[in-house]
């Protein structure tokens, strides 16, 4: 497991109890978020093998601490920027699991009514401003709604999460200089799950923490934690949105963590090491933020109540989407351009 | 009414804007204080401050993001990217990006901004500095594109632009910035897709854009003058929207169809017209249409290359007169 470090998030010490900075409502709120996001990803899958989700998908199992405390960080009005691993990150902004699910099974009830796919969610209502597929693009696009932020006094915050292997691309150094130099309301926030693809991080980057390590390149503290205990990354994330506000410019986080599935769908991640996998599932950021409940004295019969009640909330989102309809036809040619339709000459 | 440059008229039609709308920002690398290094946008940061004209690092990527993420949330920016060979470098956002995330979104999203840049050759620029990249854009589903030939198009189409709300890519020639034309007083508002009819004629229809429209108006008083052929010469202005109608019109009174292309010959624009028109008015057309285009090479740097690469007034002549004479 990769060295855990937290330097640069300075109210990431909790008082003792659950009446702390968190508290035991938005506690209760980050578990139940997180067994979303668990439920949702699990069942995606198993529509996956199923074949009601056709194309490919990117899934965040494991990942749910950094979505969850991140979204549980934002105020309304706050925008998200996500990648193609973006199931998580949308509906941690409250987006009903039937329209991501009936997006990724390209129906009618989907988010983009099957226009965009799985890799492209976007609920501009839910302050989801896209899913970016290709890696790096959105850093400089979240830099670019921060600016207007900024230019019209507003005081909304933009985050953009990405993968680890987004830091060794150009649009990555580009957009953080950019948003140092503009002192932007912007977060950029690594999710480090340890493999660019199927290629183990270490062996493609120069230094040990691919986002973190280049942050002093960028004039920005050096921020390194634990992705997988959801208080920590709420603490963080908290940190990073107050400064944002206060008009003190960008925050770059990395946040260490571990995808149980593959790449995509079509990758059964052999590239592992023996053990890897169980060894950070010891880790799993729902087991962990389960016992700190039971350790804060959250009787297991809440604990209960929550996980049946997340289970029948995607049960009946899937039979939702399983009865709803495909998108119709003259969808096809919709919204190319501004007036509604795709024409091109007169 | 008053002469102006092409060059200032690229500075009146962005401060007509900004001052009409302060939602209007203009981004870019040495846009503000040093006023642009073709000298296109100076007087802005003056005019505007450094807070809606801004330089950028150059980094064409967080440029053309920037004003993606700011128009996607309420501004309306305006983004220089210097050469339009550049586009190859941030070519992301302009296809995969900002041309495509309202039909992704399924309409959630939008894109009001305008990409500005200097297009074409004729300043011994080499291959990397004098690209004609206009059909990169064009065949790109989501954008808009336009090329202006005079200032007053400048002034109206920057207008045009500014306002549309979807994003649109505006081609400047580097070559005609120190060209002068006519403008008239106060504010000027143009229409995208619409071609204009820059000289009646009724023998054959040339259809110009950008640098090649003043060379095709040379070329026309030629043929007129030393071989009796009058040309009538469609200054294309917009490829998309395509103003298709006023072109078939136009072919439909002459029955010849030539086309004058900065752009190398594979898939340039002309290619798309010429197949519409054999398409949909084949039967209007007395002989075969002819594209006249910069060869399918990358652009040398030495001026007597230069100068035989690109369409030249003399070679649209000849080539005009062989085809109407044969």
């Amino acid at each position: 497991m990769a060295k855990i470090e937290d330097r640069g998030a300075k109210s990431t010490t909790a008082a003792p109890g659950i009446n702390d900075d968190i508290g035991e409502e938005l506690r209760l709120r980050m578990y139940r978020m997180q067994v979303v996001l668990r439920e949702s990803e699990q069942r995606a899958f198993d529509l996956f093998l199923q074949n009601l989700v056709k194309g490919t998908s990117h899934l965040s199992l494991g990942q749910e601490a950094v979505a969850t405390g991140f979204a549980a960080a934002m105020k309304p009005g706050d925008l998200s920027f996500c990648t193609y691993r973006g199931h998580a990150h949308t509906l941690a902004r409250g987006v009903p699991v039937e329209r991501v699910l009936g997006e990724l099974m390209q129906r009618d009830n989907g988010l983009m009514r099957g226009k965009g796919g799985s890799m492209h969610l976007t609920s501009a209502e839910h302050g989801v401003m896209g899913s970016y597929a290709i890696i790096g693009a959105h850093l400089p696009i979240a830099c670019g709604a921060a600016w207007r932020a900024q230019y019209k006094g507003d005081k909304d915050v933009s985050v953009c999460f990405f993968g680890d292997g987004t830091c060794n691309i150009g649009a990555f150094h580009e957009a953080l200089n950019f948003a140092s130099v503009w002192k932007l309301p912007v977060i950029f926030v690594c999710e480090n799950n340890l493999y660019m693809e199927y290629t183990p991080i270490g062996d493609v980057t120069a230094v040990e923490h691919p986002a973190a390590d280049r942050a002093a390149a960028y004039g920005l503290p050096r921020i390194v934690i634990d992705g997988n205990d959801a208080d920590v990354v709420y603490r963080t994330a908290r940190d990073a949105y107050d400064k944002a506000r206060a008009g003190a410019g960008p925050s770059l986080i990395e946040c260490m963590t571990y995808r149980y599935s593959g790449h995509s769908r079509a990758d059964p991640a052999k590239y592992r090491p023996e053990g890897e996998l169980e060894k950070w599932k010891q880790r799993d950021p729902v087991v962990i933020y389960r016992e700190r409940l039971r350790q804060f004295g959250i009787g297991d019969g809440v604990i209960r109540d929550i996980e049946a009640d997340v289970r029948r909330q995607v049960d009946e989102a899937t039979e939702k989407c399983k009865a709803a309809p495909m998108p119709p036809l003259d969808l096809l040619a919709a919204d190319v351009y501004a007036d509604g339709g795709f024409a091109w000459r007169n | 009414m008053a002469e102006l440059t092409y060059r200032d008229a690229v500075a009146r039609g962005i401060s007509q804007e900004m001052a009409r709308d302060p939602d209007v920002v203009f981004l870019g690398e040495d846009v503000a204080k040093a006023g642009g290094v073709f000298k296109a946008t100076v007087g802005l940061y003056e005019q505007f401050g450094p807070k809606r004209v801004r330089d950028t690092p150059i980094s064409e990527q967080a440029i053309l993001g920037a004003a993606m993420g700011a128009a996607m949330t309420g501004l309306k920016p305006i983004a220089e990217i210097m050469f339009s060979d550049f586009f190859a470098v941030c070519f992301d956002y302009i296809a995969n990006e900002f041309a495509k995330s309202r039909y992704m979104s399924n309409g959630q999203l939008k894109c009001p901004l305008v990409v500005r840049t200097g297009n074409g050759a004729g300043s011994r620029f080499g291959a990397q500095h004098s690209q004609s990249v206009e059909n990169w854009c064009m065949m790109i589903p989501g954008l808009k594109v336009v090329a202006p030939s005079n200032p007053r198009d400048v002034i109206g189409l920057m207008a045009a632009a500014v306002r549309d709300p979807d994003p649109v890519i505006f081609f400047e020639h580097k070559s005609l910035y120190a060209t002068k034309g006519e403008v008239p007083d106060g504010e000027i508002v143009d229409a995208l897709g619409t071609a204009a009819i820059a000289r009646r004629g009724k023998d054959a229809t040339v259809l110009a854009l950008a640098l090649m429209v003043p060379r095709a108006l040379a070329a026309a008083e030629k043929l007129q003058a030393e071989h009796g052929i009058d040309c009538e010469v469609v200054d294309v202005r917009s490829l998309v929207p395509l103003d298709t109608q006023t072109i078939l019109g136009s072919v439909a009174r002459t029955h010849r169809l030539f086309t004058v292309e900065e752009n190398p010959r594979l898939c340039g624009w002309g290619a798309e017209i010429v197949s519409i028109v054999a398409d949909e008015a084949f039967y209007d057309l007395d002989g075969p249409p002819v594209r006249i285009t910069t060869p399918h090479i990358p652009l040398p740097a030495a001026d007597i290359l230069e100068d035989i690469a690109l369409p030249t007034v003399e070679r649209i002549v000849e080539r005009v007169r062989r085809s109407m004479q044969a």
